[in-house]
């Protein structure tokens, strides 16, 4: 063992680098590669433009009032000019404006889902897949029941029956997102219970719990985190689509799929009001699956392209 | 495990998964703030027509009584009444459910045999303009939310090239003058197993759009995984002894490597089913199509509660059902999956 | 006897995202017909990507020749046509490979893999190309019987699938086989019974064969001559006697004193150093960071193979001064 242990915080910082070193590296190398990935930067670059505008909306947008839902009932339908760049919709109001303050609403959901099922499918899982009997059947066969319902219906009826809102369109995706994460970690604890350092752990007589927190729930997050990046454009759809159908946010929240179910009926005519939200929606979506794919590509190669 | 001792197992677990099913959808119609007698009775009710409400609805008893009723008249058939339509669930669900069948079908087949062409070929072609420009087309298509993709080619095909039709399952003149004699409620099946072929050809005519928009969605998905499929299995040791035993490239991949490729395929596409079936939400609310779609967004809108139990259970069943057939055909197809 | 193949100065390099790796720094051996040469060597020394060479299994563009010729019976394969590699493969070339398991497509049963080997190479209808396997599988030992041949490869046990790969290998009737690693997967037990089946399809058949280990022994038990090679060239050939009791190379020498046959825990010994890093290998002979020998010379130029009896030659400087060539 080594003598003096240095204290201060370059020395703490020192040993930390030292003990990650090969991780760091590794990860480093990792971003390298990925951003050698000009799809993936370029989907990187959006998510980010549209967090800036979420963020600065009611300072970017050119009519914030409108843009939050305000009529403007004298100028409706007007194809798009250089005074309304998107146009109007059926209210008057600016559709650049609403489109900018719809970018909100799926960002603010994509974290809360991603935020929830990042604490909810570890905990479940984790002590599922570790701890194995009674506890693993019982939420194996309630992961089973709920993904038993086809993608959104649950969701569906969830806020048909509690009513359409902001909360509960984000629980909504959460019941419906909840079981696939539970079930996945649950896949890496089982198989990394039997890995020999775990054996070891156990034999040297370390705590189950701290066995699950120190070793089984790291290794687990990784795959976890790629998982989560790849469906992040899967539930802005389904964000959309509720809201779409009438089972999402309420009017006149401004909200892209609701903003493309205001405008069916005109869009043969004033085809702006529906198309702008929608090709909106589209290029997030895009955007989270590029980064997706990007990240896939770097953390396994096998499936190199 | 022999396949009917596998099956025996596989519904055993499918009849217990169910039954969760019932559990939950009950439980979720009973969190309602709105009161379902009340909005029964009707919104100028009196209280007492309310609390008579409540007597009809059952919704007197205790929840563990109100469940017992509800299961054993759910498999004895009796789905329940709408509160809307004020048939039997049941029956409207079966009234609904063939168009939306045939929509969903169309739409898996086409999803599947685009699919694994495209996948197989850029498989095949790997790095070639066609791979690339398949990739773009297939990350395009899972990105584009289908109620989007409706709107476009509506735009496209009907404004601007006045093609096809947008709305309905058969044109008006035509179902006057050739009408059809209902025997599923699937519009262009009916009429094709009756011979009338005009109003089949306009009901199929309908139907172009629609399973355009909603394959989109499911062909991208099997593209993709089906690319990734092939490839992991072209990286497989036994495709290199199949090359040093000279066997053609052309062979190699079309037979050699995509039989291993259709079991992640084959498990997608199950999964895909539960896309296509919601998905029909959409495109039958775009189009004005009479299907399941409308007949559950109209329901879940109008708070209709026994409609949402019956469409959310009849769901849960249909695709436990697909995936049970999935896996049969899996274990058909690759002889190292123990049925266990 | 004629040379069945002869491998003149092969050089090979690949391109990867660390750097180009110098994976065969000209290799020389040549194989006659009817006879068994062993090549031997470490992980990492360019064996297997050898054996890969003669038949084009890699990938190209991204494994780049740079120089040297695989002469089969004077044909130089490395300027070939994709197509006529085709040919060649399963019909003048054979290959088998070190795990059975993975080289046989789960999914297609062994008698339905084998028959279509045939049909391909022979143009057989089906009922002939049934027949064809079933001799085949006769010829290595497997009765040809419907059990084996309707079944597909995980129920079979790790002997009979090594040995339908070799029944799929050889149902063309190929002069010459390469067997890269064909015990290493397997029991003792089954190890010897592959051997002996290699020794016989040379005594029954006359199949010359390249047999790929890092197992010095097996390659005693089974060879009659051996190639060693150390990192991406062959250091010393010739008859197996002579290379194994009587190596000069000292590599070679080093490489059977580390067998620990005979010898108590103490007596032990190791190579010191590393395998080199093929990206960024030593200069001049790879071996001189870890040579006990080594001399001014052995760091600048590679040396050249020194005769030292009809058969046995080694690649080295010190030899070379020792025989008085240098």
């Amino acid at each position: 063992m080594s003598g003096a242990t240095r204290t201060d915080a370059a020395g703490v910082l020192g040993e930390w680098r030292l003990r990650h070193a090969s991780g760091l590296s590794e990860a480093r190398h990792n971003l390298r590669v990925f951003l050698r990935d000009k799809l993936a930067v370029l989907g990187i670059a959006w998510v980010l433009f549209m967090l800036v505008l979420a963020i600065g909306a009611p300072v970017i947008a050119p009519y914030p009032e409108q843009g939050r839902g305000k009529s403007n009932l004298s100028e409706r339908f007007e194809a798009p000019s250089s005074k309304h760049w998107f146009g109007t919709d059926n209210l008057g109001r600016d559709v650049l404006s609403r489109v900018i303050f719809g970018a909100r609403i799926p960002l603010l959901i994509s974290a809360l889902v991603a935020g929830s099922v990042l604490i909810i499918g570890p905990i479940l899982g984790g002590l599922a897949g570790y701890y194995g009997g009674l506890l693993d059947e019982t939420i194996m066969r309630i992961t089973d029941i709920f993904l038993a319902f086809p993608a959104l219906i649950l969701a569906m009826a969830f806020v048909a029956i509690l009513g359409p809102s902001l909360q509960n369109l984000a629980l909504a995706i959460v019941i419906t997102w909840w079981p696939w994460y539970t079930r996945l970690v649950r896949g890496q604890a089982v198989s990394l219970r039997q890995r020999p350092y775990v054996e070891a752990a156990k034999t040297m007589g370390v705590r189950n719990g701290t066995i699950v927190t120190r070793h089984i729930l790291p290794n687990a997050f990784g795959p976890v985190i790629v998982a989560i990046t790849l469906d992040l454009g899967t539930v802005i759809l389904e964000v959309a689509g509720l809201s779409f159908l009438g089972l999402g946010v309420k009017p006149p929240t401004p909200e892209w799929g609701l903003m493309v179910s205001e405008g069916v009926e005109y869009v043969l005519e004033a085809w702006w009001i529906s198309i702008f939200p929608g090709i909106a929606i589209f290029l997030l979506v895009l955007a989270f699956n590029v980064i997706g794919d990007g990240l896939r590509d770097v953390l396994d190669p096998r499936m190199k392209r | 495990m022999t396949v009917r001792r596998y099956l025996i197992r596989r519904l055993a677990l499918m009849v217990l998964v169910l039954f969760g099913v019932t559990v939950v959808t009950f439980l979720l119609v009973r969190v309602v703030p709105n009161d379902p007698a009340a909005i029964y009775a009707g919104p100028r009710a009196r209280p007492e027509q309310i609390q008579e409400a409540r007597r009809i609805l059952g919704l007197d008893r205790p929840l563990y009584v109100q469940y017992g009723i509800y299961i054993s008249d759910l498999v004895q058939g009796d789905w329940g009444t709408s509160l809307r339509t004020r048939r039997p669930v049941l029956d409207d669900l079966l009234a609904f459910l063939p168009y939306s069948l045939q929509l969903v079908f169309l739409s898996l087949l086409v999803s599947i045999i685009v699919g694994v062409s495209l996948g197989a070929l850029t498989a095949y072609k790997k790095g070639g303009w066609i791979d690339n420009g398949t990739r773009v087309l297939a990350i395009g298509g899972v990105s584009m939310p289908s109620f989007v993709l409706a709107i476009l080619l509506q735009i496209l095909f009907f404004r601007i090239l006045g093609v096809l039709p947008v709305s309905n399952d058969i044109d008006i003149t035509i179902s006057q003058t050739h009408p059809i004699t209902e025997i599923t409620g699937a519009t262009a099946f009916d009429a094709l197993i009756t011979g009338n072929f005009t109003a089949f050809g306009s009901a199929m005519e309908h139907l172009i759009l629609p399973v355009l928009t909603l394959a989109a969605f499911s062909t991208g998905v099997i593209t993709r995984m089906t690319r990734s499929a092939m490839l992991e299995s072209l990286g497989q040791d036994y495709i290199r002894m199949a090359k040093a035993m000279g066997v053609p490239k052309r062979t190699i991949v079309l037979r050699y490597a995509l039989k291993n490729a259709m079991a992640p395929v084959l498990t997608i596409a199950g999964l895909e089913v539960a896309f296509l079936l919601v998905g029909t939400f959409f495109v039958e609310r775009i189009f004005a199509l009479p299907g399941l779609g409308t007949y559950a967004t109209t329901s879940m809108l109008s708070l209709d509660y026994p409609a949402i139990m019956g469409i959310t259970v009849l769901m849960a069943l249909f695709y436990v059902f697909i995936n049970l057939i999935v896996d049969l055909i899996i274990a058909k197809l690759d002889p190292r999956v123990v049925l266990s | 006897m004629a040379d069945l193949l002869e491998i003149r100065d092969l050089r090979l390099q690949f391109n990867s995202l660390r750097g180009t790796v110098k994976a065969l720094d000209g290799v020389n051996l040549t194989v006659r017909e009817h006879e068994i040469i062993g090549l031997v060597g470490e992980s990492g020394c360019g064996k297997t990507i050898t054996g890969l060479s003669v038949l084009g299994l890699l990938p190209r563009p991204q494994a780049e020749y740079t120089g040297g010729e695989i002469l089969f019976r004077g044909d130089d394969f490395l300027v070939k046509s994709e197509a006529e590699m085709e040919e060649i493969r399963g019909g003048l070339v054979s290959m088998v490979f070190q795990d059975p398991l993975a080289s046989l497509n789960p999914v297609f049963r062994v008698g339905e893999q084998i028959a279509r080997v045939v049909r391909l190479h022979r143009g057989l209808g089906k009922k002939e190309a049934r027949e064809a396997a079933v001799a085949a599988l006769e010829r290595v030992g497997l009765p040809g019987s419907e059990t084996i041949l309707g079944s597909y490869p995980h129920q079979l046990s790790g002997g009979m699938r090594q040995r339908a790969c070799m029944a799929m290998a050889l149902s063309c009737d190929s002069p010459l086989l390469i067997a890269d690693e064909p015990t290493t997967a397997l029991d003792v037990t089954i190890q010897a019974q592959i051997l002996r089946l290699l020794l016989d399809l040379r005594e029954r058949l006359g199949i010359a064969q390249i047999l790929i280990t890092h197992n010095v022994g097996v390659a005693a038990q089974a060879c009659d001559r051996v190639a060693v090679m150390y990192a991406g060239s062959v250091v010393e050939q010739g008859r197996t006697a002579e290379v194994l009791k009587a190596s000069r190379h000292p590599y070679t020498t080093a490489l059977y004193e580390c067998l620990p046959q005979d010898k108590k825990a103490e007596e032990l010994t190791t190579i010191p150093g590393s395998v080199p890093d093929l990206i960024d290998p030593p200069s001049g002979c790879r071996f001189h960071p870890r040579c006990a020998h080594a001399m001014e010379v052995c760091k600048d130029v590679k040396p050249e193979p020194t005769p030292l009896s009809d058969e046995h030659w080694a690649a080295c400087h010190w030899v070379a001064q020792q025989e008085g060539v240098a």
